[in-house]
């Protein structure tokens, strides 16, 4: 297996009162897609929002490949190349689709070649160009946020459930997107609650629980372990396929 | 027996207590100990704030809510008195009624601001109190007709607690017993059961709660409490006692006008007093006020003695001048917001533990 | 991938909506039609029209770096109006010192000081602007009730400031000859200086409008209004970003100072919070966040001020609580509730 890219060793975070993450290790080796599993409030968009700096780690390290980052603010680690497509989007509802992928692209204008390719990826980010973001669908929000994390090259994307409440033919087309962009050396770290999706691209798999990961390893060997899944996740995986 | 009075709630420092003692001592006793009308006017003007400056703390210390309001409560107090013993005349019939009108009022306005506000966010009741409180001593001041204007009321009250009035021939310790310490006891015993009453309200069960919502306004809701009906309570609550307070300088002074119940500045002293003695500790109410209004009445004096001293280095004497005292006063204010928001109260308690 | 899988479609604005949308705009030309018929004299209505407009413009002024302050961090500055009153006595200065140039007859002359006035005044209160934010502002971001507090504090410290550097007096602030007397139009007279101030507000307004609309800075600034988090997440630093509005807002507060201080010409240490009341209202009105909703709320107050002031002297202020309540009932939130992502 490649070098870790990104790694977290006993990452502990707290959001007011709450004690979300437990001591967290995580690794995310580089190329490739590793996939955080876990049922509803087990702490996985905690763990991205803590990797990207939005809350800060009270405890434990995270180390992106040779620096460590805990400390660092959002727009620092932003610009080491980290992208975010959170849970909500994060979408400019008020701007245009083109203003949303100008201030994407945060080091100057946009390379002409890879919003080519983006939209070849993702046909709506052309036809709705200079529509306002607000008026998309969920699903070509959806697009657009992850066309904003991949705008400039990046070395690691952080991708919260990009799936949840869409159609199944958009689901597919998102998959079949994040399987071309793995094609291009940039590492993911995708949180997902839709074992089916999960497990047709990923190669490494963490599960967590009550804020800590409970499991890590290949995906294809969870994949081939009906008996471990079952203990892992229960029932909880079945009704999502 | 004590602790029952203080509603359980104990000052919980022994200098704390001290300095209360002090002041409740002083205050009880200020017709003898500092005889002089200055100083009872002074005394008068302290019990009087103290219920006002509590009143508000229940507001911002207790439910979190930032009113620019108070000051027109406090009016709207004074007035009602003040309209009633002007229109018919010095009896206690219109003293009461008066006072209770007063009271009903501004109960009404607070119910209405506070239902119509308090729904969005904190910032924005602060604004529209703002507003309206701006809005409501111009009109007061324009309907010289009924209010004034700008000179305001002047009017009788009871003979019996005017300075004409002499309840004993005799001196007692050298102090004629008139009907202006009359009235000095009135005021006081008045502050004495208002505060007290304030004290057991942040006690009781809706107290707490309160103090939940203001902590956690998005769990409060959440459990189940209506955010918005204790907000608006203790508005109301916070509003009725303030215009107690007005009543209470509408028949101390015999005069009631917009400078004295509804200027803005009133509104900034009453947020320096809170602040600086102790957010949320109603005790804070006690020491804020008294040591505000001493300094009000005596530090210009002493700053008056600074500048004359720096008189030959020229910006200096400018900042010490007598008239700046509120300069350091905001400065004081700022610092205290930063460094120690339980005020001095809260610094007093901490000391101890 | 198939085009038929994610078929375009855009979600078509309902009719409805879009009237609702466009119904705040509306609202200013009705208020001056209802005042033409409740004036009933045209050329009054004329003069008290323009009258309103200026005021409007420079109640828009001082209130637009407000708005946007709060869209972007959620920080409400009660201090606002000490940048007012601070650039008024600024401007006050430097037209004192410039006397040879406001009493030549040249317009140009005229002009160019009190462009100066301004540029001095704009420069001073975003300087303080800076100030205010780093010390007063900074440590308190995301508590409400401290900023209310603290920023109350800062307001009378700058006060007492003003008191202590030009007196407790007040100032007398005369125009310089060229912006006094009167325009007239048909039987109207127009005072010249409130079509300079309702040229100067138009002028920012379509400024502000298009640095928004079309540069990069005014892109994040509308994006942080909706979603700071994402912006930062997207590699900016929003607290510098959120720095730079609020020089910008404090430096137009100053400018709005001199520009109401030659209106009224008198100032006052206390002026600045005389107009937050104003401010505030407007501000509240338009929907707190909303550059547009501010502006339309600033025109709206100005002219039922001057209308009301010409028809019931006595109750112009409350006439403009009673527009801020109408509102509220009507919008919750203001003409132009901001939306916020969280």
């Amino acid at each position: 297996m490649a070098e870790n890219l990104l790694t977290l060793s006993g990452v502990h975070t707290h959001i007011g009162p709450y004690h979300i993450l437990q001591g967290v290790d995580l690794a995310v080796p580089e190329g490739g897609v590793t996939v955080l599993l876990g049922r509803n409030g087990a702490g996985k968009t905690t763990t991205l929002r803590t990797i990207m700096g939005l809350w800060t780690a009270s405890q434990g390290g995270i180390r992106f490949g040779d620096h460590v980052i805990t400390k660092l603010s959002t727009p620092e680690i932003s610009r080491r190349g980290i992208a975010l497509v959170p849970e909500d989007m994060g979408i400019f509802t008020d701007l245009t689709v083109a203003e949303n992928m100008i201030l994407a692209a945060a080091n100057g204008p946009m390379d002409p070649k890879r919003l080519a390719w983006i939209k070849e990826l993702f046909p709506p980010i052309g036809n709705f160009w200079n529509s306002s973001a607000g008026t998309l669908s969920g699903g070509q929000k959806q697009m657009l946020s992850v066309a904003r994390a991949i705008i400039e090259p990046r070395r690691l994307i952080l991708i919260d459930e990009p799936t949840k409440g869409l159609a199944p033919a958009i689901i597919k087309a998102m998959t079949d997107a994040l399987k071309e962009l793995k094609e291009t050396d940039t590492t993911i770290l995708l949180v997902e609650q839709n074992f089916a999706m999960a497990s047709s691209i990923g190669d490494t798999v963490a599960v967590m629980d009550d804020g800590r990961i409970i499991h890590s390893g290949r995906m294809d060997e969870l994949v081939a372990d009906v008996a471990l899944q079952e203990k892992l996740m229960g029932l909880s995986l079945e009704a999502h396929q | 027996m004590l602790t029952r009075l203080l509603s359980g709630d104990t000052p919980r420092s022994g200098l704390l207590t001290a300095l209360l003692l002090i002041v409740l001592i002083s205050l009880a006793f200020a017709p003898f100990l500092f005889p002089g009308t200055k100083s009872l006017e002074t005394a008068a003007r302290i019990c009087i704030f103290i219920v006002l400056v509590a009143s508000y703390d229940l507001l911002l210390g207790y439910a979190g809510i930032v009113s620019f309001a108070h000051t027109m409560f406090f009016g709207i107090g004074a007035y009602g008195t003040a309209l009633a013993l002007s229109t018919t005349g010095p009896s206690y019939g219109a003293l009461v009624w008066g006072t209770a009108a007063g009271a009903g009022v501004a109960a009404l306005f607070a119910l209405a601001i506070g239902l119509f506000s308090l729904r969005v966010k904190a910032i924005f009741f602060a604004m529209v109190t703002l507003a309206v409180a701006s809005a409501f001593a111009v009109l007061v001041s324009q309907m010289s007709w009924l209010t004034g204007g700008e000179d305001g009321l002047n009017y009788k009250i009871p003979r019996e607690l005017t300075p004409a009035f002499k309840l004993i021939k005799a001196k007692v310790f050298d102090v004629s017993i008139n009907g202006k310490i009359l009235a000095y006891y009135l005021v006081f015993f008045a502050a004495v059961i208002l505060f007290l009453v304030m004290l057991r309200i942040v006690n009781s069960p809706f107290g707490r709660t309160l103090k939940a919502v203001r902590d956690n306004a998005f769990r409060a809701e959440a459990i189940g409490y209506r955010v918005v009906w204790y907000r608006t309570t203790a508005t109301v609550l916070s509003a009725v006692m303030a215009a107690l307070a007005g009543s209470l300088l509408a028949i101390w002074l015999r005069y009631t006008g917009p400078a004295t119940t509804l200027s803005m500045e009133i509104m900034i002293d009453i947020l320096l007093m809170v602040v600086i003695g102790g957010m949320g500790t109603l005790y804070g109410a006690v020491l804020g006020a008294t040591l505000f209004i001493l300094a009000q009445t005596y530090l210009h004096y002493l700053m008056g003695v600074a500048a004359e001293a720096t008189s030959a280095v020229p910006v200096v004497s400018t900042l010490v001048a007598p008239e700046r005292w509120l300069l350091w006063l905001g400065v004081l204010f700022i610092l205290s917001v930063y460094f120690f928001p339980t005020g001095i109260v809260g610094r007093l308690r901490a000391g101890r533990a | 991938m198939s085009e038929t899988a994610i078929k375009p479609r855009i979600e078509k604005i309902p009719l409805k909506e879009q009237l609702a949308q466009k119904l705040p705009v509306l609202l200013v030309p009705v208020l001056a039609a209802v005042g033409l018929i409740a004036i009933g004299n045209p050329a009054s209505w004329l003069t008290l029209t323009v009258a309103g407009l200026a005021m409007g413009m420079m109640i828009f002024i001082m209130a637009s770096g407000l708005t946007v302050v709060f869209g972007l961090m959620d920080v409400i500055n009660f201090g606002h109006g000490a940048f007012v009153a601070v650039g008024a006595f600024v401007g006050f200065t430097v037209l004192a010192w410039l006397a040879g140039w406001t009493a030549s007859p040249s317009v140009f002359m005229n002009l160019t000081a009190v462009l100066v006035a301004i540029l001095a005044a704009m420069l001073v209160t975003g300087l303080l602007g800076l100030a205010f934010e780093r010390v007063i502002v900074m440590p308190v971001y995301g508590e409400h009730l401290k900023q209310i507090l603290v920023t109350m504090g800062g307001l009378i410290v700058a006060q007492q400031m003003i008191y202590v550097v030009w007196g407790p007096d007040e100032l007398h602030m005369s125009r310089p000859e060229a912006l006094q007397g009167s325009l007239v139009i048909g039987e109207a007279a127009i005072e010249k200086y409130r079509l300079v101030a309702v040229g100067i507000g138009l002028a920012l307004f379509l400024g502000m409008r298009h640095i928004l609309k079309n540069t990069k800075i005014g892109l994040l600034v509308r994006a942080g209004v909706e979603n700071g988090e994402m912006v930062e997440a997207l590699g900016y630093r929003v607290r510098r970003l959120f720095l730079i509005v609020f020089m910008t807002g404090s430096a137009l507060a100053g400018l709005g100072g001199v520009m109401w201080g030659l209106y009224q010409e008198t100032i006052t240490a206390h002026m600045g919070s005389e107009i937050m009341v104003l401010v505030f209202i407007v501000v509240i009105i338009g929907g707190l966040g909303s550059v547009e909703g501010c502006f339309i709320g600033a025109m709206l107050v100005g002219l039922l001020a001057n209308y009301t002031a010409f028809l019931a002297p006595k109750v112009a202020l409350i006439s403009t609580i009673a527009l801020m309540v109408a509102v509220l009932m009507w919008r919750p939130q203001g003409l132009y509730p901001v939306v916020k992502a969280k």
